[in-house]
């Protein structure tokens, strides 16, 4: 043992035949895997949000295409012979009935990077990809120039209307239709929320009085209202550093917003939320119970051939695979104490279930019972960790064992009921398979966390990064348009997860160091 | 050699010396004691003087640190444990009905051989057994703590570090706090085992001194296997072997003079 210590620490391992080879090599291999991985969805998917040049295409027969190069492609022929495609995201869904198209590339004869060339995104339809012409206020045609930065001026005019719009709507309308539909009989509300709503709809024509004027490659002309624009940028103009920040202001729009376009657009916010919040719940479930377990089993319950058997029932748990526990809290939770409670009371709303479907509550309880063998058996190594003198210490102090377990005991096992429950949110952030029988949601774009009493709404049903992956990658119609978001979603995933473990693990350092740095000192 | 010791082991009778009830703390009386069947203690009988410092010696396994467990009930805690015979401390029965176990433990506090302070900072390790009695003004409270930690000598070290863990001190003083930690609780009885064996010969010396001091105030019982130290500290030696005591008498007595042949073997290093 202590020759090979000796020996590592030189740099190479020598005459110890190929043993130290093999494990140095198959750790090698494993971070490499590993790097590999997580290079690859931060490339394939970080990569999506960085603003493509534009090309605009001439093929052989004189037809015209705009698009960004996505990627290339071998294939055969009917008679045989290869053929390279090049594919080209050309947005424009509404004109064009498709947003991708494969091109030969025998068959291309020029292609340029005209820098007047936009891309612009939507609410709907998805991306635009077309050379802007004129401006437009209510209908009348502008000739202010140059046309961009006052076309982007607008545009920045119009979000700021949206913004102003969406916090009336949530903020004032929304508490006052409540109010009202609560059965109050009140004036000033009432005059309050027609105001409110006379505002709202002026910003609505406010907004809606620019256009843009733009024509596609195959020369279509349309007239695009400002109203309906997420954003707007010109790849082949922008310098390197206004790339950079166009991807990061795409990269936040992602994390900051909600889905669109059936998943395929936008942003994952509500499932970052979703995602945390249950874990965070879970957390919160799980650790009372596992640790007030653990307490029993090891400090209180005689010990004897019993807590043996419950000790490797406990054990055996941490194995049953998670689907089961899926049925089990779908049984259970949401059909039995659901069913139940929407019985006893929210039956004015029954049929239709509040408590007796998939919820964030039933979901966290669910995966609280997934990850209790976890933190069990870490509390209970934890216990058995702390020395026998120091027990020993309180009881000669006076100290019964209640006061002894509460004062000694378990201060000095915290950074163990930590790691179980770093333990418990490793295991349970990232599982799938139970969440789809309790509670997740292809789309549930409100988060189940507002301003409306109870604030924390335990019914609702949420989404979750790891559902989202499933979905976005497996459900959706656009593929093309899907596969990058799976890749940034998985990514996403795999960073929620790290901060939520990095974020245990400096508070078990904390606990841990709270003596050790006095020593330092 | 061991048949033979055997053999005089069982015929010969304990030569113990008499203290007088009214002079004594602790009373032991035929106490035996078996752990998971096998007999570990066997009719033992003895007092205990008041105000002074006494030591058990004997080898290994010879059931001294157990003796010592069994005076503040730190058996309870074992259910293999069975146990007859009397403990009166200050007359009254350990055992008796009445009587709370951890104001029991108060009464008779314990130090143990490697230094166990708890996680905490020096001053909550000393005020931890204060906390557990009845809430004292944080005056009176400072004023216990200051008074704990001059006892075990250990003051002018820490004084100006008393909210540092305890975990930042050597072993020694760590030591001498778990000490302090016991004084607090002003017990009339402290039980010490083995308390300098885990510690470098200058910090077992602060030990050994501390102890002759304290005596002025409790009655000190001292589980040793270092007989020097015996000799230096105790004013009355008990010498164990197998579970039976044999010869108890004044410290320069039982090392200048024994009267049995088995402790003359023991003390002059014939058998270890």
């Amino acid at each position: 043992m202590r020759r090979w210590r000796v020996a590592s620490r030189a740099g190479l391992p020598r005459g110890e035949g190929p043993w130290p080879w093999l494990a140095a090599g198959s750790l090698a291999l494993s971070l490499l895997m590993l790097a590999a991985l997580l290079l690859l969805l931060a490339g394939r998917g970080l990569g999506h949000f960085w603003p493509a040049p534009v090309e605009l295409v001439t093929l052989d027969d004189g037809r015209q295409l705009a698009g960004q190069r996505v990627r290339e492609e071998r294939r055969q022929t009917l008679q045989g012979s290869p053929l390279r495609e090049r594919l080209y995201r050309t947005g424009n869904r509404d004109l064009e009935g498709d947003a991708w198209r494969w091109v030969p590339v025998a068959s291309i004869a020029t292609h340029e990077h005209p820098a007047d060339w936009a891309v612009i995104e939507r609410q709907r339809w998805g991306e635009l990809i077309v050379r802007p012409l004129a401006l437009e206020e209510n209908g009348r045609r502008l000739t202010e120039a140059p046309l961009w930065e006052s076309f982007t001026a607008r545009l920045a005019r119009v979000q700021a209307l949206r913004v102003e719009r969406d916090a009336l709507r949530r903020q004032v309308i929304a508490p006052l239709a409540r109010h009202l539909a609560a059965g109050h009989e009140d004036a000033e509300a009432q005059a309050r929320l027609a105001e409110a709503r006379a505002r709202v709809g002026e910003l609505q024509a406010a907004m809606a009085r620019d256009a843009l004027v733009v024509e596609s490659a195959a020369g279509e002309r349309l007239s695009v209202p400002l109203e309906e624009m997420v954003a707007a940028w010109r790849p082949n103009a922008m310098s390197p550093l206004q790339k950079l920040a166009a991807w990061g202001a795409n990269l936040w729009h992602f994390l900051s917003e909600g889905p669109r376009a059936a998943n395929t657009a936008g942003g994952v916010w509500p499932a970052i939320f979703g995602t945390v919040l249950m874990v965070l719940l879970m957390s919160v479930l799980v650790t009372p119970f596992g640790v007030l377990a653990a307490v029993y089993l090891h400090e209180v319950a005689p010990q004897g051939r019993l807590t043996g058997w419950v000790r490797i029932a406990v054990r055996n748990l941490a194995g049953v695979p998670s689907i089961v526990y899926g049925v089990f809290g779908l049984g259970v939770f949401v059909y039995g104490i659901g069913g139940r409670l929407d019985e006893w009371f929210f039956a004015d709303s029954l049929p239709s279930p509040t408590f007796g479907t998939g919820g964030l509550l039933w979901a966290s309880l669910t995966l609280a019972l997934l990850t209790l063998p976890v933190v069990i058996v870490a509390t209970e190594e934890g216990l058995a960790r702390i020395p026998a003198q120091q027990r020993e210490a309180a009881l000669a102090l006076g100290a019964t064992r209640a006061e002894m377990l509460r004062r000694v005991v378990l201060p000095m096992a915290l950074p163990a009921m930590l790691t179980g429950v770093i333990l418990a949110i490793a295991r349970a952030a990232g599982e799938v398979a139970p969440l789809m029988l309790v509670g997740v949601a292809k789309l549930a774009p409100q988060v189940p966390l507002d301003g409306d009493f109870p604030y924390l709404h335990l019914e609702r049903k949420f989404m979750h990064l790891g559902y989202h992956v499933f979905d976005v990658g497996f459900h959706s119609g656009d593929v093309e348009a899907a596969l990058p978001l799976v890749y940034a979603t998985a990514l996403l995933l795999v960073g929620v997860i790290l901060v939520l473990n990095l974020t245990a693990i400096l508070l078990r350092h904390h606990l841990r160091m709270r003596h050790a740095r006095l020593r330092s000192r | 050699m061991s048949e033979t010791l055997l053999s005089r082991a069982s015929g010969a009778r304990p030569a113990v010396i008499e203290i007088p009830a009214a002079a004594s703390c602790l009373a032991i009386d035929d106490l035996s004691l078996r752990y998971a069947g096998q007999s570990a203690l066997e009719g033992l009988s003895l007092r205990i003087p008041r105000h002074a410092v006494t030591a058990f010696i004997g080898p290994s396994g010879c059931g001294k640190s157990t003796l010592l467990r069994a005076l503040n009930r730190l058996h309870d805690l074992n259910d293999e444990v069975t146990q007859s015979g009397r403990v009166l401390l200050e007359g009254e029965d350990i055992h008796g009905p009445g009587v709370a176990v951890a104001q029991l433990r108060r009464r008779v506090g314990m130090v143990f051989q490697t230094p166990n302070p708890f996680p905490m900072s020096i001053y909550e390790n000393v005020a931890f057994g204060l906390r557990l009695q009845a809430p004292l003004k944080k005056r009176r409270r400072d004023e216990i703590i200051e008074w704990a930690l001059v006892s075990a000598a250990l003051w002018d070290e820490v004084k100006d570090r008393l909210h540092d863990s305890a975990w930042t001190l050597s072993g020694g003083q760590q030591q001498r706090l778990v000490i302090a930690r016991t004084l607090a609780v002003q017990p009339e009885v402290l039980l010490l085992d083995e308390p300098a064996s885990a510690l470098d010969p200058i910090s077992s010396l602060k030990i050994e001194e501390l102890i002759r001091n304290l005596k002025s105030r409790l009655s000190v019982i001292l589980v040793t296997h270092n007989m020097q130290q015996a000799a230096r500290v105790s004013d009355y030696t008990a010498f164990l072997e197998g579970g039976e005591l044999v010869e108890y008498a004044a410290t320069d007595d039982l090392f200048t003079n024994p009267r049995l042949a088995r402790t003359e073997d023991y003390i002059t290093g014939r058998m270890s």
